[in-house]
Formats: structure tokens, sequence, C-alpha cells
């Protein structure tokens, strides 16, 4: 196929360059919208709005009630939820405990909550965290520093359609005198897709 | 389809690497991509469905090495090849926004509700991963009504269906060698799933 063989010689830059000018010319885009657009990802706070729902979520028991009951309306209430990603239908967040630990992943692509966490991260997008995190998710959270005891249950959201998942982790001991700001500080990323506990 | 990007229980991959200072996007070309693919999904170019579906067709040994936005760029390139061919722009453009619909009709089941997913295979796209075909599960959530990705990703139309939250117990997925104590929740549409005999 002519197209394909195109796509193997060329670089991914030069091809980069060439759907851009066609884009244009088809007045789909403008280069200079493009522009600002890769500037915004690039200063997006990311995964700080994630946290700051956590933190509010630790703090405020009817926020964390709404939050748990149907996500997307509360994370407005914090000015989040612009529509960095349109079509999704629901932000659903699941809330680990002692006993049961939540765990997201997408396995058909990487359906991941941009709302709250900004784009996703790497290893997030990987085939092997993809084809493991269902099948072996103890022993790759095991591999990933997060030894969970046998009587914690761990459930796996596949994320296969457009709902997004995300983790509301554990509140660290020791954290009683702090406020919400504090508290932003100390929630990571990885805790909130639940590769990791605070 | 049963394609490459269908990863769910793959062995072979090896250990997930995580780098605490990874940049969002190590070339300039990949944000780049994303934002192109941002823009042209909004407007009109293609659904996410059809993006999507334009991602499974690549070449499987090209998923593998393209890397993730390498598909994006793949699939941007093969949509405008197939839909900006001779035109001067989107003719009938896409759809784009919630993929939430009102239908008039009640879900077919219930929070609860014993399930057993369809064993089929088809070409096109589908949202059911093969790991939890032909499985039993139990309803954990019932959905709005979304847009139909098998339908909506080749052009033929939305046809909305309930969303549910399915949960199978690891063992039915992955048999004896099933770890313990784990649960996985897979979000599938009513068309997937059937009550059990």
């Amino acid at each position: 196929m002519t197209a394909d063989h195109q796509r193997g010689s060329e670089s991914p830059e030069i091809r980069t360059e060439a759907i851009e000018a066609l884009l244009v010319e088809k007045g789909l885009v403008q280069s200079a919208a493009v522009d600002a657009l890769v500037e915004r990802y690039e200063q997006d706070i990311g995964p700080l709005r994630g946290a700051r729902v956590v933190a509010e979520a630790w703090t405020d028991p009817a926020f964390r009630a709404r939050l748990l009951q149907d996500g997307m309306p509360a994370i407005r209430e914090l000015g989040f939820g612009d529509n960095t990603d349109p079509h999704v239908a629901r932000l659903v967040v699941k809330e680990n405990r002692d006993s049961v630990h939540n765990l997201v992943v997408c396995t058909l692509c990487s359906c991941y909550p941009w709302a709250v966490l900004g784009l996703p991260p790497a290893w997030y997008k990987s085939s092997a965290y993809r084809a493991r995190a269902v099948r072996e998710p103890r022993r790759l959270l095991a591999e990933l520093g997060l030894d969970l005891s046998q009587d914690v249950e761990v459930r796996v959201w596949d994320s296969s359609a457009e709902v997004r998942y995300m983790v509301l982790p554990q509140r660290p001991e020791g954290t009683d005198g702090l406020g919400v700001e504090d508290l932003t500080a100390l929630v990571t990323r990885d805790s909130m897709i639940g590769v990791e506990q605070l | 389809m049963n394609g490459i990007h269908d990863m769910g229980g793959m062995h072979g991959f090896g250990r997930v690497e995580r780098r605490p200072d990874e940049a969002l996007f190590p070339e300039a070309w990949q944000g780049r991509v994303c934002a192109l693919v941002g823009y042209a999904m909004g407007a009109g170019l293609a659904n996410i469905d059809a993006f999507r579906h334009a991602i499974e067709r690549m070449p499987p040994g090209r998923y593998l090495s393209d890397g993730y936005y390498g598909r994006w760029l793949y699939a941007l390139e093969t949509l405008a090849e197939e839909r900006l061919g001779g035109s001067a722009t989107v003719e009938r453009p896409d759809h784009v926004g919630s993929v939430v619909r009102e239908i008039g009709r009640e879900p077919r089941f219930a929070v609860g509700d014993a399930v057993r997913t369809w064993n089929r295979h088809p070409q096109g796209h589908t949202r059911l991963p093969g790991y939890a075909r032909d499985r039993r599960g139990v309803v954990a959530e019932v959905h709005p009504a979304c847009v139909y990705p098998d339908t909506n990703a080749d052009g033929r139309g939305e046809s909305p269906e309930y969303l549910y939250t399915v949960a199978f117990e690891s063992r039915e997925l992955w048999g004896e060698e099933a770890e313990v104590g784990a649960t996985v929740y897979i979000d599938l549409f009513e068309p997937y799933l059937e009550a059990p005999e």
C-alpha cells in the first residue's frame, strides 16, 4: 500500500507537518490554535485538580458523599470538569478502604480521567500495564512497591466505555490537623490511579 | 475486532517501568499530534469510536512500534485520507460531545442481575475485551444509555444502548491460576449481555 509505505519511510516529525498542513488547508484547524493548545497541555496542572478533589473529600464528608455518588457534578463545584474530554459520560470515583483497594486501567486503548488527572503518564499507556492489570493486579502492584495483604480485595476498573474512573485514596495517618491546601500537596497522581498508597 | 489493541491478559510485555521525571511530550511532534487530534475531531473529522477504530486497523507491528502518539498520528492520516480525499472539507461532520442519550425503553438488567457476555467476534469496532468474552458476571451499576461504539465507529449510526458496569470474579476470567480476592469491573453495552440459562 502506497500510503503505508510512505508512513514507513518518513519520520513522525515530517508526517506531523504534512498532516497539519492538510488539516489547515481543509479548514479543520488553525496552526496558531494548535500552538496555544500544545502550550496549554504543557502548562497543564494535570493531577493537581484530582489532588484537590481528594483533599476536599477528606475534609468535607458531604462533598465526599456527593463525589462518590456522581463525580462530574461534584468536581464542577470546584470549578473543574471542562471539556478537554468532551465525549465522557460519567466520572466515577472509587474509594479505597482497609478491606478494598481500587486500580484503574484501560486494556483496549488508554482511557484516563483527563478532567481530574490531565494527560496519562507513559507507564499507564504501556502494553505491560494494560496487559497485566486485569490478570495479575497483586503481582503488578507488588512490583511497583505496593504489597497488599491477602485479605484486601482488589477491584480493577477496566475503562472500556466512556465512564472515567478515579481512585479516592485513604487519608494518611497523622494528618488530622492539616487543611485542604497541605493535604492537596500530599496526594500523588499514582495514588489516584491506584498503584500507590499514601 | 480481534486485534493487537485488545491487550488485557497478554503475556510477554515484561515489567511496568515508571519514570517519575518523564516529560509530557518527550518529542515536540507528540504534543502537536495530541492537539491536532483534538481540533480535527472537534471539527467533526471523526467521532471517538471511528478514531479508536482507525487505531485498531493499524498493522499490528506498527501498533506496537509507533507508540501512543504515533498511533494517533497514524489514525489521523488514515481518517484524513478516507474522509478528506477530494473534498474541500468535512462534508458530514461527526457529532462531538457527550455520548449520553435518552432512549425510549427501560434497561433490560438491574444491579445484582447475573449476566453472561456474548461469544461473538465482530470484525469491526467493539468494546467487549476479548478476555471477558463468554464469561459470567454480575451487574454492579446501570449507567444512562450511551452511543453504541460498534455501530458509531463505521457510519452505521449512534443506535444508543444502556451501559452497565459488570463485575467478574478473577477466577471466572483467568481460571485456576487467577489471583485470589480480585474482581475486574468492565463497562459493557447491553447487546454484549445475555441472561444466563
